[in-house]
């Protein structure tokens, strides 16, 4: 790897394992990735081979068992969970592959929620709220509750919810995984957007090809290896 | 930080208003249970103290017989005592206020067209000193009419309410039995005693009028004495017992044919057997508040999945341990102030009307009324805030994952 700019992710051999003794999985082997400011990257790879993992642990949600994680240069796992959780809220967006949008909560509040918690003032905090939820084709869903609305609509409210805040660097975990053609179309028109017009880094894992199309780079994982490290010409929708 | 936790705490009791309700009912059972249970037991301890002070200051009592009430036989068999008897226990034993003799015998009053059973006292001028029973209207016995044996009462509260209603009694003649006599005197009410009795339900009349026109002897059935205040009852009580031996001549050693009573001794066993009452009330209150408490915790810990993943959300969008914990902290303990409040509204009104009902005084125990409101809340508040406090010391995504 040639040295240049500080890259905003630096892994190197991570591992995650899951459990111990017989029931252990070794769900990373030695994870080498580097991910430069304003990077479009796709993640592939079948199901199982770590990329959730991967994810999470890029995500500061998770921590690695071995290996280094370096965030714009600074060591992750040295990091008290407070300054984590300081990471996640000023820099960091993610979005889930399960949704994990509060229940009996309506999609304004969830997409409000990291900006409750970024101490954004209460007009300021709705305005945006409904301007992300305008950008995944959700205006006039704003007081639907999760289980009022379909799986690509739960996808989309926890998209938004990633979003609102404008962060430096987003992970999104199959974010068109239960979206149609069209809707994932709009999607990652979205998030293109939001990488070349902000320079938004953006790393998400897919399993369509179509989708992984848009973006610059192609990672391809396999039983918790990096198989391949590809760059992409993306597509340009018409 | 402050603002918004409040604001998210709020969010989150709205949200689950089943949850939120189920908290609150627990603490509102528990507290509500303590104040009202604990009220009305000492609401009774209070009636008990009122009633011990009703019997009158330092009353003795000397009975014929042995023990006290019961022995029928024995008690008929004794010597009654006579009116020496009483001048001795005035004259040569110090501490004695005021003594009086007492023969009681039941008979029929009537008045016009009333009729009512009840309890006539042959006594003299010190009754209403001895008890300590002030009149409501007319006179005591005078000193002729006690000679003579007049025929003259004084009627007791309840006596005079059955038989004349709203007229006045004063002047007016009634029958007793076969003596006919005239109202002179009545007594202000006394209420009940201790032992359930209506104290009011009697009628006095001079001793010697009893003893010629309605029993036909001159015997003294017992007699009352009060102590002076400040001299113990223990003495009095000691020097009335050698005295009365003495004069009825019985061997030292031999049991006694009368005997004498301080009434504060019974009246003392009854306010034990009130705290038994209470004590019996406040375990039935613990064990509300501990229902209480058990559903708070069966409610806090059925949602802690739940709550888990929600904590797990909120981590994952920025929110810090403390900025969690600040919310849930808030959340339990606007429920159990909630709850609390209900609870001792409740309480006080259940004990204000149980009271009401059972005729006891409303006595407020304001130590109660915290100690029952900090048991709930702190089990409110335990049960909901330490389950979160583990979930936020979790990575977010163990707690997205908790099951
Ligand atoms: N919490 C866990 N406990 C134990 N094993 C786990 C856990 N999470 C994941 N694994 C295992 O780790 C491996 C990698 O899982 P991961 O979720 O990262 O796969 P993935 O590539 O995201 O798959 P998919 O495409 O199906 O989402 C799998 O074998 C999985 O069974
Ligand atoms: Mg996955």
């Amino acid at each position: 790897m040639p040295s240049g700019p500080t890259p905003v992710i630096d892994l190197s051999q991570v591992t995650k394992i899951y459990g111990h003794g017989e029931g252990e999985v070794r769900a990373l082997r030695g994870i080498d990735l580097r991910i430069n400011a304003g990077e479009f990257v796709a993640v592939m790879g079948p199901s199982g081979s770590g990329k959730s993992t991967c994810m999470n642990i890029l995500g500061c949600l998770d921590t690695p068992s071995g290996g280094s994680y370096k965030f714009l240069g600074v060591p992750v796992g040295n990091m008290s969970p407070d300054q984590r959780a300081l990471l996640r809220r000023n820099h960091l967006g993610f979005v889930f592959q399960g949704f994990n949008l509060l229940s009996r909560t309506t999609a304004l509040e969830n997409v409000e929620l990291p900006l409750v918690y970024r101490h954004v003032p209460k007009e300021q905090r709705r305005a945006l709220a409904r301007k992300a939820l305008q950008e995944v084709g959700l205006a006039g869903r704003e007081s639907h509750v999760p289980s009022q609305l379909s799986g690509g609509q739960q996808q989309r409210v926890a998209i938004a919810r990633a979003i609102v805040t404008q962060p430096q660097v987003l992970f999104a975990d199959e974010p068109t995984g239960n979206l149609d053609t069209a809707t994932s179309i709009e999607i990652m028109k979205l998030l293109t957007s939001l990488n070349e017009q902000r320079g938004i880094t953006i790393a998400m894992v897919t399993h369509e090809p179509d989708i992984a199309a848009w973006t610059r780079r192609i990672v391809r994982f396999r039983d918790g290896h990096i198989e391949s490290d590809q760059v992409n010409e993306p597509v340009r929708e018409l | 930080m402050f603002g918004n936790a409040i604001i998210l705490a709020l969010r989150e009791i709205r949200r689950n208003v089943l949850r939120s309700t189920l908290t609150i009912l627990g603490i509102v059972i528990g507290v509500g249970a303590v104040i009202t249970m604990v009220t009305i037991g000492e609401g009774a301890t209070a009636q008990v103290q009122a009633d011990i002070q009703k019997l009158g200051s330092n009353l003795l009592q000397v009975f014929r017989g042995q023990g006290f009430g019961g022995g029928g036989g024995a008690r008929q068999s004794a010597p009654p005592f006579s009116m020496d008897d009483v001048e001795a226990i005035k004259n040569e034993i110090s501490g004695v206020r005021t003594v009086a003799p007492t023969i009681g015998t039941g008979a029929q009053a009537i008045y016009g067209n009333s009729n009512w059973s009840t309890q006539v006292q042959g006594t003299d001028d010190q009754y209403i000193s001895v008890r300590d029973w002030p009149l409501a209207s007319g006179r005591n016995f005078s000193e002729s009419e006690l000679r003579a044996g007049a025929a003259v009462c004084i009627l007791g509260a309840t006596v005079q309410r059955e038989l004349f209603g709203g007229e006045d009694p004063l002047g007016a003649n009634i029958r007793l039995g076969k003596l006919s006599c005239q109202v002179i005197g009545t007594l202000s009410s006394k209420g009940q005693s201790g032992f359930g009795q209506d104290q009011d339900d009697l009628v006095v009349v001079p001793l010697r009028t009893m003893q010629r026109r309605m029993v036909g002897n001159a015997d003294v059935n017992s007699i009352m004495v009060s102590a002076r205040d400040g001299v113990s009852t223990e003495k009095v009580q000691a020097d009335i017992e050698s005295l009365m031996r003495e004069r009825r001549k019985i061997r030292p050693g031999a049991d006694p044919d009368f005997n004498v009573r301080d009434l504060k001794e019974i009246s003392s066993a009854m306010t034990q057997t009130t705290r038994v009452l209470t004590s019996l009330l406040a375990a039935v209150a613990a064990v509300s508040l501990l229902v209480g408490g058990v559903g708070i915790m069966n409610i806090m810990l059925v949602s802690v999945t739940e709550r888990t993943r929600e904590i797990g959300t909120r981590l994952a969008v920025g929110a810090m341990a403390r900025d969690v914990l600040l919310q849930f902290l808030i959340e339990a303990v606007t429920l159990a102030a909630f709850g609390g409040i209900i609870g001792i509204a409740l309480g006080l009104t259940a004990g204000a009307l149980a009271t009401h009902a059972f005729n006891v005084p409303f006595v407020l125990n304001p130590g109660i009324v915290m100690l029952s409101f900090a048991f709930s809340a702190a089990v409110g508040i335990i049960f909901g805030y330490f389950p979160a406090r583990r979930a936020a010391q979790l990575d977010p995504i163990e707690a997205l994952r908790h099951e």
